[in-house]
């Protein structure tokens, strides 16, 4: 069962250019009833119809989650990626149907924390966006801090701070400010719970100096989407299917299996769930893991992949879907 | 159909009877002749018409008695309903996704008008007509949980998910096949099916955790559970064994029919919006052993299905000391001609007993 299934009509409402990198985009059912509600870092996969290559990439859910209205999220364009993005940012226009799925949230307060430590990298805010509302709502304690490079490129950085003066802290890479990690964790109160969402070398540096701190695995908390990447082409197998599909260039291996009509689970589409987990029959060459979800030791076995952002090189990738 | 609401009990006299419509829809467990544990999950998105699985929370003619029986407990025993702090919000959810469900599903018996957080709902079979604001839980008599599962059949656990577990942090738990809330409250889903015999080794809790991990907004599932009591009773509780436990002992050749019942509990999951929650609502359905033979292909069935069951079960399910007496009387209604697969009764292909 593929998540997907759930899908929601939507037309674009409005589109807001931040600065040079970040586009926000409003979406409406098209049917003008009600979205349905969500949590504080939740996501949807929208899927973009881009000519013959249809493409779906999870985004955050920024909006308040009270509001069902409309949803909003927040497109980075990413120039070396594999289209999505730059699809976004160059095609949709307002008044453009699309679909996108329900929530599904893999980024989740933790209800009991005494206090929501949440620190953000770039486009790593949108999440805390919704968070923040949620919170608003039943009075919780959060404290956030976000880096970005500099003033222009910091999106929603006006809104926060003037919104929670006392509780964001903001950091411009250019003007050398970084976060004091150690002591920011060190002088936390009893109950607090760490949220991270940015780049892949701040998240690894929030695990692990907590690890190091000494804070239990389980308050600590991460998301990050790994696009799929840009890779060689190669061939694959599906066996139970009884097909022989060719990935492309830009394709994942998830989006080749979906468009050969062979019905997949997934549902971050990011390494990070585990739903879209595929059994391996045979192999010669080398499977490029690139997903958080597999253990070091599976992904060694040669016997799993995560079809939604791994790849493949070599001669034969034999596949149980 | 307009539901005609039975006036009956669940304990001391056992007024409690199915009437034919019940017995028609009863939710037989078992799509073949044999029975052993699987993760054996379905989407739950309706089923054909009449059937319980056909709205997502079945009312039935037991509803108001079932509720009167539920507010007994309660009264006796307040550990059977709790919530820890976090799962006030979920409770919310609970609250919402049951009051849209029904007015939606029942009109005639429910009815929900919201203007933004200011809510109205009428009850109609239980005779409630409640103002509150939405959120606001000085507005209701109980926490949003307690307040409408007490106007809702079943047990509900419901669950947080964190740290790749679900916790069992709130309920309501008074029609339970024997387990205890106040036992369970706080553990995690291998913590609380450590006494279930056969099922970790098949792996079966693994695939199942990862599975309700990953239900939906808008995506519910749904499997079948079944055990054996004796009486219509639906408080089977650990902390009320010495009121229904000896009650086994009462079984005779003679009154086995009308006395032991088979026991199946519609399991749903549904996830909870605003708290990224899951609930679990328990749904227990009771038939009496002469009202199921009353299908021949159900009455051919469960006598081998009890026959062969592999021990471990009925011990666990705690039928083991009547086993004999139960496929004694079974066997009459079973002449060994074939069933058909599924569990629909298939009352005009199916032959009659043949004797
Ligand atoms: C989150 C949802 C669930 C909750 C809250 C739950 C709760 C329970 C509880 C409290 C028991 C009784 C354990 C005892 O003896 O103390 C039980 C039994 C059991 N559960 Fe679950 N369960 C859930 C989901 C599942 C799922 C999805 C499966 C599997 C496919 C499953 C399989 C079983 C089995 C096989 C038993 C033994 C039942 C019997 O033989 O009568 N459970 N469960
Ligand atoms: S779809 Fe989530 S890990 Fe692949």
């Amino acid at each position: 069962m593929s998540a997907g299934t759930n899908k929601i009509d939507v037309t674009v409402t409005d589109i807001v250019p931040l600065n040079d990198l970040v586009t926000r985009f409003k979406f409406e059912r098209s049917d003008g009833e009600l979205l349905p509600t969500f949590s504080g870092g939740a996501h949807t996969v929208v899927e973009m119809k881009d000519g013959e290559v249809s493409r779906l990439n999870p985004y955050s859910l920024m909006s308040d989650p009270n509001d069902r209205t409309a949803y909003t999220i927040s497109v980075r364009r990413d120039e070396e990626g594999r289209g999505g993005s730059l699809f976004m940012h160059r095609n949709v226009k307002v008044g453009d149907r699309m679909t996108i799925s329900y929530p599904v949230n893999l980024f989740a307060l933790d209800l009991r924390a005494k206090k929501h430590l949440m620190i953000a990298g770039g486009i790593g805010i949108t999440p805390f966006l919704s968070q923040i509302r949620q919170l608003d709502y039943a009075n919780g304690h959060f404290e956030l801090h976000y880096a970005c490079r500099n003033r222009a490129l910091g999106s929603y950085v006006d809104y926060l701070t003037s919104a929670h003066p006392n509780d964001v802290h903001i950091y411009f890479d250019e003007m050398k400010q970084a976060i004091d990690l150690e002591n920011l964790l060190d002088g936390q109160p009893l109950g607090t719970h760490i949220y991270v969402c940015g780049p892949a070398g701040m998240i690894n540096w929030v695990r692990d100096t907590a690890e190091k701190l000494g804070w239990p695995r389980e308050a600590v908390h991460f998301e990050e989407f790994l696009a799929p990447q840009s890779g060689k082409p190669f061939q694959v197998e599906l066996a139970a299917s009884n097909k022989t599909i060719e990935v492309g260039e830009h394709q994942s291996l998830l989006e080749a299996i979906e468009a050969a009509g062979v019905d997949a689970p997934y549902l971050c589409r990011g390494g990070a769930c585990g739903q879209c987990e595929t059994n391996v029959v045979d192999y010669d060459g080398e499977i490029l893991h690139r997903d958080h979800w597999l253990e070091d030791d599976e992904k060694q076995s040669g016997k799993k992949i995560m079809p939604c952002v791994s790849r493949f090189e070599g001669k034969i990738l034999v596949l149980d879907r | 159909m307009t539901i005609q609401f039975n006036d009956e009990t669940f304990r001391d006299d056992y007024t409690f009877r199915n009437s034919q419509w019940a017995i028609d829809r009863f939710p037989f467990p078992f799509h073949e002749d044999s029975y052993m544990y699987s993760v054996n999950m379905e989407q739950h998105q309706g089923g054909p018409a009449g059937s319980i699985f056909e709205k997502r929370f079945d009312v039935d003619e037991h509803y108001v008695s079932e509720m009167r029986d539920r507010a007994l407990v309660l009264a006796e025993d307040p550990l059977r309903c709790q919530s820890l702090p976090h799962m006030t919000l979920a409770g919310w959810d609970l609250l919402e996704l049951i009051m849209v469900s029904k007015s939606e599903d029942y009109p005639d018996l429910f009815e929900l008008h919201r203007d933004g957080d200011r809510w109205h709902w009428i009850n109609r079979p239980l005779g409630i007509d409640q103002k509150f604001t939405f959120m606001d839980e000085a507005t209701l008599p109980y926490g949003p949980m307690e307040y409408i599962t007490r106007q809702t059949q079943g047990d509900f656990a419901v669950l947080d998910q964190r740290d790749e577990n679900l916790w069992m942090d709130a309920g309501i738990v008074t029609t339970q096949a024997d387990w205890s809330l106040d036992f369970d409250i706080g553990m995690n889903f291998f913590e609380w099916h450590a006494p279930v015999p056969l099922a970790a080794e098949m792996g079966i809790f693994k695939r199942a955790l990862k599975f309700l991990m990953n239900i939906q907004q808008g995506a519910p599932a749904r499997r079948l559970n079944w055990t054996m009591t004796v009486n219509p009773r639906l408080d089977t509780s650990p902390e009320n064994y010495h009121k229904w436990g000896p009650q086994k002992m009462t079984l005779t050749p003679e009154n086995i029919g009308r006395k032991q019942h088979l026991r199946v509990e519609l399991q749903t999951f549904f996830r909870l919006p605003r708290s990224n929650g899951l609930v679990f609502p328990i749904r227990c359905y009771l038939i009496a052993l002469e009202d199921l033979v009353t299908v021949p292909k159900w009455g051919r069935r469960l006598h081998r299905v009890i026959r062969d069951l592999p021990e471990e079960l009925a011990e666990y399910k705690g039928f083991t000391a009547n086993r004999a007496m139960i496929v004694d009387y079974l066997s009459k209604f079973d002449d060994g001609l074939p069933t058909s697969d599924g569990i629909w009764p298939d009352k005009d292909t199916e032959p009659p007993l043949q004797v």
